[in-house]
């Protein structure tokens, strides 16, 4: 099925809640055309393409909610979602914290669709993989790498007048480059949503010369130690600590922004006052959709954290009500303010210290002080007066991003970068770190 | 990798809950009917006919139907109900030595073919950059056959009335147990799985799983702290009854300190019993950091083994075929192949099987139409084969597929996944209270918590649900901030006894994630109660801001 226009999805939802008796009717089209092409082994290994097209109806009878989905759109199936839909709700017990369907709403579009990104084909994705494949066996090396894309529209409408619709391209990029005998890994990302801000060869070159660098690493004692930790080392922390910023869990003391005898601790200086971290849908390097679709709230431009101080929460529908709170749109996406400084530059500053690449298989430990362990992977290398000097063996950290947001010394130049299990998009600068507290060595290149 | 979307559905991680909705929504009265074996036979064979006239030398076919209900509850809430419902046809076709696949979700005869045709031009195009053609070990045709998890109570039967209250009712018990908060949630698979093949196999299979995770949280606001206990149950390859709790699988746990479950589960029990536990966490003694001996309880076990034996010794990661995702492995063919690699001390004797009834990895056959076994992937200490598919089997010199294919839907392909892999008991007659006795200082662990592990699966640490102080062979006091970090081979070899098959239960995971774009799959790892001496305890409470 092709991907629908505003007019296409307004006739659907037009058409599935004139079909409704509920009370109300909630509605949500999802399409998307993604590609990918996966290799290994400096061969290619798998590539395809997926197509979908999912329509979602939500309807409730009183405080009684039935949700149902389908994927064709012909007069019968709308019919038979709608009351498969209204059966379900009938079925259901009553849920006392339902809150009805937002009013009509105003969106203001946000820059999510590239036209050059949507006309990526098998060729080049193709040429991608090729890129990376030869350079790497040019230099004796190997390489595993996967490259997807994704166009994509997003609808929403409701029984009170809400109604959305907007385009959504992007392309990620991950690629490892080991070499032949197994003692060095070199590795990156890249996210876009405008593929010309995507070269592969640049890309590739940068895994190739850190596995080339990275052979060879010594043992350093584990310890507290300064870091330099790039976007990639910090982008899945930031998503676990950012998802902890709910503000039922705080109110109800089971949060880390939970405050001692009760209440939560917005407002509260709990990170360095160089911290200043919003959400932005219109940001132009990590545009997300002008809604929240679980909401059918507008976003809008919000501060998290400012000087420091936690600057935001975020309120269900149900909790906003409840503590009198003007609800907004759930942020999709993260931006930290930084410098125009490279990451050679922080480097160049630093007396002694551990470059880190990318950090890897992050867990929760304890979420009261949101303890994260995790490991270093693919490019770790010892600093000494503002030089990479060696590499050295990967280490496992246990460390809470607040602790890490409280030691920092000098912020980088924003980059782009989506977390490896987060859904944020995200705009992060390289960081250096103090006493960044790194538990035990890993064999593991 | 046990995937971190399941975190994020027990709510106990810091993000909202989401519910996975694999498929679209279907009204309870409607899962109950299969599609027809003549319906699915005619489909098939068009699919192979339509690949083998364009030129496949093997093709194999997939229909599939999966249905799914979830029940998430909140305290004394429901709050959402949803069923799913996804059916399709993949295609995998070898045509000039390499791969394609293409699927759909139109099970006309001609959308069908077109796909099948769609994966030979896929292959033909992929076999110009492929080096070395893809090599089947062979698989004799089994003709019309048919398997089914061997279940007494088909969850698409029982109202979902019945099943909210149950969790309800548990909500309740956890609550009056002591805790603040209560999340309960039900998790119910059929997965409806018709393959055929050109080596002539048609194989009807209807699959069933459950899960049902409980969630407690206790809090003090006056000290400001929280803690959490979650359910001891397993996910199960078993049908509702599973959730009729008979006296005979229950178990009491060393020292009594809390009751365990084997091939059945009482719900309600263990959910009061969360709610105590949770409450008396917020007072349990911060552990000393240092060196202890570790009694591990099977609840605790199956996530060692699944992230420090299952993962290592699949073979695909061992090759490099998951380097640029999960990662590579330390068990690399060169060791295994000296026949002398020591994994782990000697009594270490490690199965794989997709057969052990109950577990989440039991089927007839696996994806590739190989019918499932059992075989040592450790014996006596000394690591001695791994997990392959068809196309891997010649690799390690194996003349036949271990029968551990498998795609989480018709749309996936289908690729080498983790089967069921479990300690053996120990041959000794020994109780989990009998094996404490001889430990000085040491922490017995009930359940699974917090876990990581590197890329090449040598440096882990594991959390748990439960953790007790053991002194001079006793159970002392509860602890709290417990984490253990070890080295895969170090840990296996350090292990110093193994209570013996009266003790041997089932744990498993419901979301282990692996391939790029991810797959989701289940498995359930079994042990006794085991014993690893002078492990490395660290102490994770941690003061911020």
């Amino acid at each position: 099925m092709k991907l629908l226009n505003s007019e296409e999805t307004k006739r659907i939802c037009d058409r599935v809640m004139s079909l409704s008796k509920a009370d109300e009717c909630s509605v949500s089209i999802a399409g998307s055309r993604t590609g990918n092409i996966r290799y290994a082994r400096n061969n290619v290994s798998t590539a395809g393409l997926v197509e979908d097209t999912q329509l979602v109806v939500q309807v409730a009878f009183g405080k009684k909610q039935g949700t149902a989905s389908i994927n064709e759109f012909d007069d019968k199936s709308l019919e038979k979602v709608v009351r498969r839909a209204e059966d379900l709700a009938r079925l259901a017990p009553e849920n006392p914290e339902f809150v009805p369907a937002v009013r009509k709403q105003a969106f203001r579009p946000t820059d999510t669709f590239n036209a050059k990104t949507a006309a990526i084909d098998p060729e080049f994705r193709a040429q991608v993989a090729a890129y990376s494949i030869e350079a790497s066996r040019k230099s004796k090396l190997v390489a595993a790498g996967f490259f997807t894309d994704r166009t994509a529209f997003q609808a929403i409408a409701n029984s009170n007048g809400v109604f959305g619709h907007q385009g959504e391209t992007g392309l990620d990029f991950t690629c490892t480059v080991r070499t032949e005998d197994g003692r060095g890994s070199g590795w990156v990302k890249r996210s876009a949503n405008d593929v010309a801000r995507f070269d592969a060869r640049e890309a590739s070159d940068v895994a190739i010369e850190k596995a080339l660098r990275s052979a060879d690493a010594k043992a350093l004692e584990p310890g507290r130690y300064t870091v330099i930790l790039e976007p990639a080392a910090t982008s899945d922390l930031l998503g676990y600590m950012f998802g902890g910023f709910d503000a039922r869990r705080a109110d109800e003391g089971r949060s880390f922004l939970s405050k001692k005898g009760g209440g939560t601790r917005l407002g509260e200086k709990l990170f360095d006052e160089q911290v200043n971290i919003w959400a932005d849908p219109w940001n132009p390097d990590v545009p997300v959709l002008p809604w929240d679709q679980r909401t059918m709230l507008p976003r809008e431009r919000m501060a998290l954290i400012k000087d420091g101080k936690v600057a935001a929460l975020d309120y269900s529908l149900f909790w906003a009500k409840k503590q009198g709170v003007r609800p907004v749109g759930a942020p999709g996406n993260i931006i930290m303010a930084g410098t125009s400084k490279s990451t050679a530059e922080l480097i160049a500053n630093t007396k002694k210290g551990v470059l880190v690449t990318r950090t890897w298989y992050i867990r929760m430990v304890d979420p009261q002080s949101v303890l994260l362990t995790g490991l270093t992977r693919d490019g770790t290398f010892y600093i000494e007066n503002g030089k990479i000097k060696h590499p050295i063996k990967n280490f496992r950290f246990n460390e809470s991003p607040v602790t890490m947001l409280n030691n920092i010394d000098e912020i980088g130049k924003p980059q782009i970068i989506g977390g490896d299990e987060s859904q944020f998009a995200m705009a992060i600068p390289p960081m250096r770190v103090r006493d960044f507290n790194f538990t035990s060595l890993s064999d593991a290149v | 990798m046990e995937r971190r979307a399941f975190l994020n559905i027990s709510g106990l991680a810091l993000g909202t809950m989401l519910v996975p909705i694999f498929g679209n929504a279907v009204a309870a009265d409607e899962l109950l009917s299969p599609l027809a074996d003549k319906f699915k036979k005619t489909l098939a064979d068009t699919a192979l006919n339509a690949a083998t006239a364009a030129g496949a030398s093997y093709c194999d076919v997939r229909i599939g139907r999966y249905l799914n209900q979830f029940i998430t509850t909140r305290d004394l809430n429901v709050e959402n109900v949803t069923n799913t419902e996804s059916a399709g046809v993949g295609v995998r076709v070898i045509c000039n030595g390499a791969y394609g696949f293409a699927a759909t979700s139109d099970m006309s005869p001609d959308s069908v073919a077109a796909a099948a045709r769609q994966a030979v031009a896929i292959a033909k195009a992929n076999a110009k950059l492929q080096v070395e053609p893809v090599r089947l070990a062979p698989v004799k045709g089994v003709g019309e056959v048919k398997w089914a998890t061997p279940i007494k109570k088909d969850w698409r039967a029982v109202p979902i009335k019945e099943k909210s209250e149950l969790l309800i009712a548990a909500n309740k018990a956890g609550l009056d147990g002591g805790a603040n908060f209560m999340q309960s949630l039900m998790f119910q698979v059929n997965q409806q799985k018709y393959f055929a093949s050109t080596d002539g196999s048609y194989i009807d299979q209807d699959i069933h799983r459950m899960w049902m995770p409980v969630y407690a949280t206790a809090v003090d606001k006056a000290t400001n702290k929280f803690r959490s206990r979650q359910g001891l149950s397993s996910p199960v390859g078993m049908g509702y009854e599973y959730l009729d709790a008979r006296p005979e699988d229950k178990v009491k746990a060393a020292g009594g300190v809390c009751t365990l479950y084997k091939n059945s589960y009482d719900l309600i029990e263990d959910a009061r019993a969360c709610g105590r536990q949770a409450k008396e966490k917020l007072t349990a003694k911060s552990v000393v950091p240092g060196k202890y001996d570790l009694v591990l309880s099977p609840e605790h076990m199956w996530l060692t083994i699944h992230e420090s034996v299952g993962h290592p010794t699949e073979l695909d990661r061992v090759l490099g075929y998951e380097a640029n995702f999960a990662g590579t492995s330390f068990a690399t063919i060169d060791k295994w192949q000296t026949k002398k690699f020591k994994y782990g001390a000697e009594r270490v004797n490690i199965v794989a099987d997709k057969v052990v009834p109950g577990s989440l990895g039991a089927v007839g056959y696996d994806d590739e139409g190989v019918k499932t076994k059992r075989w040592d992937i450790i014996r006596d200490g000394i690591l001695v084969n791994y997990q392959a598919t068809r196309d891997q089997a010649h690799m390690i010199g194996e003349k036949e597929s271990h029968g551990c294919s498998y795609a989480d839907s018709w749309s996936s392909v289908q690729f080498q996944r983790m089967p069921n892999i479990s300690l053996e008991a120990g041959q000794k007659k020994l109780t989990p209270d009998e094996m404490i006795k001889d430990v000085k200082k040491g922490i017995y662990i009930v359940g699974d918590g917090s876990f990581s592990i590197d890329q090449q699966r040598y440096n882990f640490q594991f959390g748990g649900q439960l953790f007790y102080e053991i002194k001079d062979g006793k159970i002392v006091a509860p602890l709290e901030d417990v984490a253990y970090q070890s080295n895969t081979q170090e840990f296996w070899s350090a292990c110093s006894a193994i209570c013996d098959e009266r003790d041997w239960r089932m744990g498993g995971s419901f979301f282990d994630g692996k391939g790029q774009p991810s797959q989701s799959s289940t498995v359930s790892h079994g042990s006794s109660t085991t014993r690893f001496n002078g492990i490395n305890v660290i102490n994770t409470a941690r003061k911020i801001g």
